[in-house]
């Protein structure tokens, strides 16, 4: 009865979103407001109702009706009721209806704001908002019902359908197969709403640029409306991809985060266009350029978006963590090439209208470097895309399947990475509208001097790797250059207003959010290169098998198998738990790590979870590959040491309050009606 | 319900009965002579992919089926294989998608080609566009741009930035 | 601000520039159509002509004494191909079925069993032969090109081609004994293995 109950929610909710649709062009082409406050009301409509049909869906998995052929998949008796809840989205279905719930949540967020000066934009974004829903709901609703129900027909065949087959009887299981163990862990609860979040945000500023085409209204407006979506879109995207990260180094033992993955790979294409388009929509604030460019951008990532949710759902790709095969595929293959055609013969047919109003003075100018930063981001992007492409088109021209792995990758972008990081210290000290390689020199040559240094003394002291010390070099250049510019301008303010240290920082930063947020990003980057030069160059590795007693050694450190215990965990699983002392190079005594392999009878699977012991230095990380229960005394422990590496958690902490700082709304908010005075202001930040 | 698995599913089950198997096999691997160490075959397994899981290198792939496949590089090594001959063996016997890269033969060509052409095309793009943009500003604008600026430009601007916000 | 700098007249985008973007738009859609229908077409189905192919064997089990096994060697036959491996848990529950089903028509010469290995070792794959006492021909899918052939979706799968090399059946997972909802055997897997070649051999 509840299943139906969901099921017509979500029927109800498809037909309201369509009818929002209709209702919002019909009243824009018939100017008549009353239709579009109705088709923005049955917008705002949405949101509760997929609501309920969630809770509903919640409700079944918590309850263990397992008759419900999604319930039955990703849950069973034994997973803690946290876990039932976090099933939601462990699976396609159940997902789908998690990512319909979030896009109409922003829809409704942005359907909220006060319209008063954006009359016009209102109709297509609900129009584009809606789209997107009823496009997800639909997918649900006709391919991947989350409240199907198992029936037994005549002939003892099991099925799952949402009516009963004729002459069926339905079919109870006495318990489900249970969450795949990969999704269980903390990291994976967090990590694709996240993931999501950041795809579902980034609509939002695609549905304005919409908005601008189809009206013509193609000034800056839309970016200005939408530049904190925008932020919020990249800081849950970008934290998505890190939590990813962190939750493959703690689960999938490999010892590393990022594998170069397709699906990996799908969810990082958004964000460099998205970068991208961060980073150049500044120039058109400032200077108003590259309009088009911005529009080009903003598509891309929301067909990006929309592409990789595609390509990991539909089968097409083989991946670790693609879906299982499903039959949308090609429903979504139809709405992307819609959205892609419309998109692009948009922005063909506004073109002219889109020209610049500035030219730009100098290839040293700020603007100019911004291009060549967009230039990197976009070849990494295509690194990428032909990357995850290629396989596929082998596949079909040769026959022959191929991997394209992270060799592939690693050569190809590390070049990029590193131009980008020595534009991430040149670029913040060029000006707007013109710098001379003169002026730039004077700028950057105290920082350069003083990275120089510093990889000498690393030189020393630390490595004689060339690629190390070039990343290390650029590192230090980039943090040197960003904190001489906060001290420039702190000190600037402490003489000209009388200020304190502290005070000068703070009206500072809190004057300027997106410029000094911005460089906290950018310093924080720098120590997450940091992990990531680590883990990359200095990577060491070792695997033998240990008799009780018995220590393998690996860089400074020697690892001692003590016990191994076998007991049942709380969610009914399997746990084979080694103990390891961990001593230092003169026989230290430095504590003792429980690497384990975790056995779930009910998904028949094995995780194997690594012990670490992290420090700044490095993070030692073994693994038990594989005991011998007979006489438990022959154990194969796998260990690294992967130096640096906690120094890409950090920076990533520290990059998220970067992005609070520059996406955290001002008292000044743009929702309210602006005096006409500010109207024309050039930008409320840099 | 279903008696068929795929088939990276039936592999990552088959690990728990198997791994009482495999620890004496790892014994007796380790009894030939002369006996090539994990880390020797890691170094090799790492560079190969499991032919049955997608996109996972062979040295950390926990299947019963890699478990094999590390074996067997085990054996050949100790057979006195060389790291190119194991590869290769590999590639024959399961097919290229077993290395991380596609060989640089035929249409793989691509790979390697088009993403710097592309890459180099929009470096030129951009280029000339920055010509064309940065062109017209030397008459132009040149004119009207204020020439006395302050000695110290920096501050200058960053106080007028500054007192746009208040 | 000063937009009448660019006293160029508005243009769009040159011809050129929108046949590039249409054309790669079009091939990346083409692309992934092209893939799309690949993975949701799932195996070769029945009614498709088998194109020939070779398969290396196993020494201790090949074919008429004949080392390579080519499917146009057998044409007037009818020809069943199972795939398989050792590392494969319902392989096994499998195995004894269809050895027992290929011990019933071996004396009519009529019908051929072969079993391909999907990507195996080799010691392993005899020691499995070897575990269920299998005596049709078998051998490795070096390359995996006979499963990329059939587009086998996992193991074990099992086709059955009829005498003019038309592939008239395919099984998805193994042949085991079906049970009702009593627990009683309606039908075991040999049967089932027969019902389907048995027609084919008229």
């Amino acid at each position: 009865m509840l299943a139906e109950i969901g099921y017509g929610i979500l029927v109800v909710t498809f037909i309201v979103a369509l009818y929002s649709v209709g209702a919002a062009i019909y009243g824009e082409r018939k100017k008549s407001p009353a239709f579009v406050e109705s088709a923005r009301r049955a917008m705002l409509l949405t949101w509760p109702l997929i609501s309920l049909s969630a809770a509903t869906l919640i409700y079944l998995l918590v309850t263990n009706h397992f008759e419900v052929s999604f319930v039955y998949e990703v849950t069973s008796r034994e997973m803690p009721t946290y876990l039932k809840v976090t099933a939601w989205w462990g699976g396609q279905a159940g997902s789908l209806v998690f990512w319909s719930w979030l896009m109409s949540a922003f829809a409704s967020l942005v359907t909220l704001r006060k319209w008063d000066r954006d009359r016009e934009f209102l109709p297509w974004v609900i129009v584009v908002t809606s789209i997107t829903t009823a496009f997800f709901l639909g997918l649900v609703i006709f391919f991947e019902n989350p409240f199907a129900r198992y029936w037994q027909t005549f002939d003892g065949q099991v099925v799952a359908s949402m009516f009963a087959p004729a002459n069926a009887t339905a079919f109870f299981p006495q318990d489900g197969r249970g969450l795949n163990p990969l999704l269980r862990h903390p990291g994976m609860i967090i990590h694709p709403p996240m993931l999501y979040l950041g795809f579902v945000s980034f609509v939002i500023p695609y549905a304005f640029a919409m908005a601008a085409l189809i009206t013509g209204r193609t000034d800056d407006r839309w970016i200005r409306l939408t530049r904190r979506w925008t932020l919020w879109a990249w800081l849950f995207l970008s934290f998505g991809l890190v939590l990813g990260g962190r939750w493959a180094y703690d689960v999938l033992g490999w010892g590393g985060y990022w594998g170069w993955d397709p699906v990996e790979i799908a969810a990082f294409m958004p964000w460099l266009t998205g970068t991208a388009f961060l980073h150049s929509v500044m120039i058109q604030e400032k200077r108003g350029l590259l309009k088009h460019w911005n529009m080009i951008l903003i598509i891309l990532t929301y067909a990006l978006v929309i592409f990789g949710t595609f390509l990991t759902r539909s089968g097409v790709l083989s991946s670790v963590h693609a879906f299982a095969q499903s039959a949308i595929g090609p429903a979504f293959f139809a709405f992307i090439g819609a959205t892609f055609i419309t998109s692009i013969a948009l922005v063909i047919y506004r073109w002219p209208e889109l020209r610049g109003e500035t030219e730009m003075k100098s290839m040293l100018s700020r603007e100019a470097l911004f291009l060549l930063n967009n230039l990197l981001f976009m070849s990494v992007l295509v690194i990428c895309f032909w990357g995850v492409i290629f396989p596929l088109i082998s596949e079909l021209v040769t026959g022959q399947k191929v991997t394209v792995g992270p060799p592939f990758y690693e050569r190809a972008t590390a070049p990029l990475f590193a131009t980008l990081m020595f534009l991430m210290g040149v670029a913040p000290l060029s000006a707007w509208g013109n710098s001379t390689l003169l002026t730039l020199g004077r700028a950057l040559w105290k920082s350069a001097l003083a990275a120089l240094a510093v990889t000498g003394l690393l030189f020393f002291t630390y490595t004689k790797n060339a690629i190390a010390l070039i990343g290390f070099f650029l590192i230090a250049f980039v943090l040197f250059v960003t904190l001489i510019e906060f001290w420039r301008a702190t000190r600037a303010r402490m003489n000209a207003q009388n200020e304190n240290f502290f005070t000068a920082l703070l009206t500072l930063v809190g004057r300027n959010r997106r410029r000094y947020g911005g460089y906290v990003i950018h310093m924080s980057m720098m120590l997450m290169a940091i992990g990531i030069l680590g883990i990359e160059v200095f990577q060491i590795q070792t695997q033998g098998t240990l008799p009780l007693d018995g220590s393998l050694k690996l860089g400074e450190y020697s690892v001692k198998y003590e016990s191994i215990a076998q007991f049942t965990g709380p969610d009914n699983r399997q746990v084979t738990r080694a103990v390891v002392g961990v001593y230092d190079q003169k026989g230290n005594y430095l504590g003792e790590l429980h690497p384990r392999i975790d056995y779930y009878p009910d998904a028949q699977q094995n995780m194997t979870i690594p012990g670490e012991r992290p420090t700044l230095r490095d993070d030692l990380y073994v693994l038990l590959v594989d005991w011998q229960p007979v006489s438990a005394n022959g154990a194969t422990f796998k260990i690294f040491v992967n130096p640096l590496v906690n120094w890409l958690w950090i920076g990533a902490i520290i990059f998220f309050f970067g992005i609070l700082i520059a996406a955290w709304p001002e008292r000044e908010s743009e929702v309210v009606p602006a005096r006409t005075k500010r109207v024309h202001q050039p930008s409320a930040a840099d | 319900m279903k008696n068929y698995l795929r088939i990276t599913h039936y592999a990552l089950l088959a690990i728990g009965l198997a791994l009482l198997f495999t620890a004496q096999r790892n014994q007796t691997a380790l009894a030939q002579n002369p006996t090539p160490t994990d880390d020797e075959v890691n170094r090799i397994a790492h560079q190969l992919y499991c032919p049955v899981c997608e996109n996972t290198p062979l040295d950390v792939c926990p299947t019963e089926a890699c478990r094999q496949w590390r074996d067997l590089i085990r054996q050949q090594l100790s057979q006195g294989w060389t790291e190119d001959q194991i590869k290769q063996y590999f590639i024959d016997q399961y097919g290229v998608r077993v290395v991380g890269e596609p060989p640089r033969t035929g249409l793989n060509w691509l790979v390697y080609i088009l993403p710097p052409a592309i890459i180099l095309a929009g470096a030129i793009l951009l280029f000339r566009a920055l010509r064309a943009w940065t062109k017209p500003s030397t008459t132009a604008a040149a004119p009207r741009s204020k020439k006395e600026a302050p000695k110290d430009e920096y501050v200058a601007r960053l106080e007028e930035e500054l007192k746009k916000r208040k | 601000m000063t937009e009448n700098i660019n006293t160029a007249p508005h243009r769009g985008v040159p011809l050129w520039a929108q046949i590039i973007i249409w054309a790669f738009l079009v091939g990346l859609l083409a692309i992934v159509a092209i893939g799309l229908n690949r993975s949701q077409q799932g195996t070769v189905q029945p009614g498709d002509k088998i194109k020939d192919f070779s398969l290396p064997l196993f020494s201790g089990y090949e074919l008429n004494g004949k080392s390579q096994f080519d499917l146009a060697d057998h044409r007037g036959k009818v020809v069943v191909i199972n795939f398989w491996a050792s590392w494969c848990k319902p392989c096994e529950q499998e195995a004894a079925n269809l050895e027992n089903a290929w011990k019933l028509y071996e004396p009519s010469g009529e019908v051929v069993f072969l079993g391909v290995d999907y990507v195996d070792t080799e010691p392993e794959a005899r020691a499995y032969l070897k575990k269920f006492g299998i005596t049709f021909a078998n051998g490795p899918d070096v390359g995996t090109k006979v499963s990329q052939l059939f587009r086998i979706k996992g193991v074990p799968e099992t086709y059955f081609i009829d005498k003019d090399g038309v592939l008239r059946y395919v099984q998805i997972g193994p042949f085991v004994d079906k049970v009702d909802s009593q627990g009683n055997v309606v039908m075991d897997g040999v049967s089932q293995i027969q019902v389907i070649i048995d027609p084919l051999l008229k």
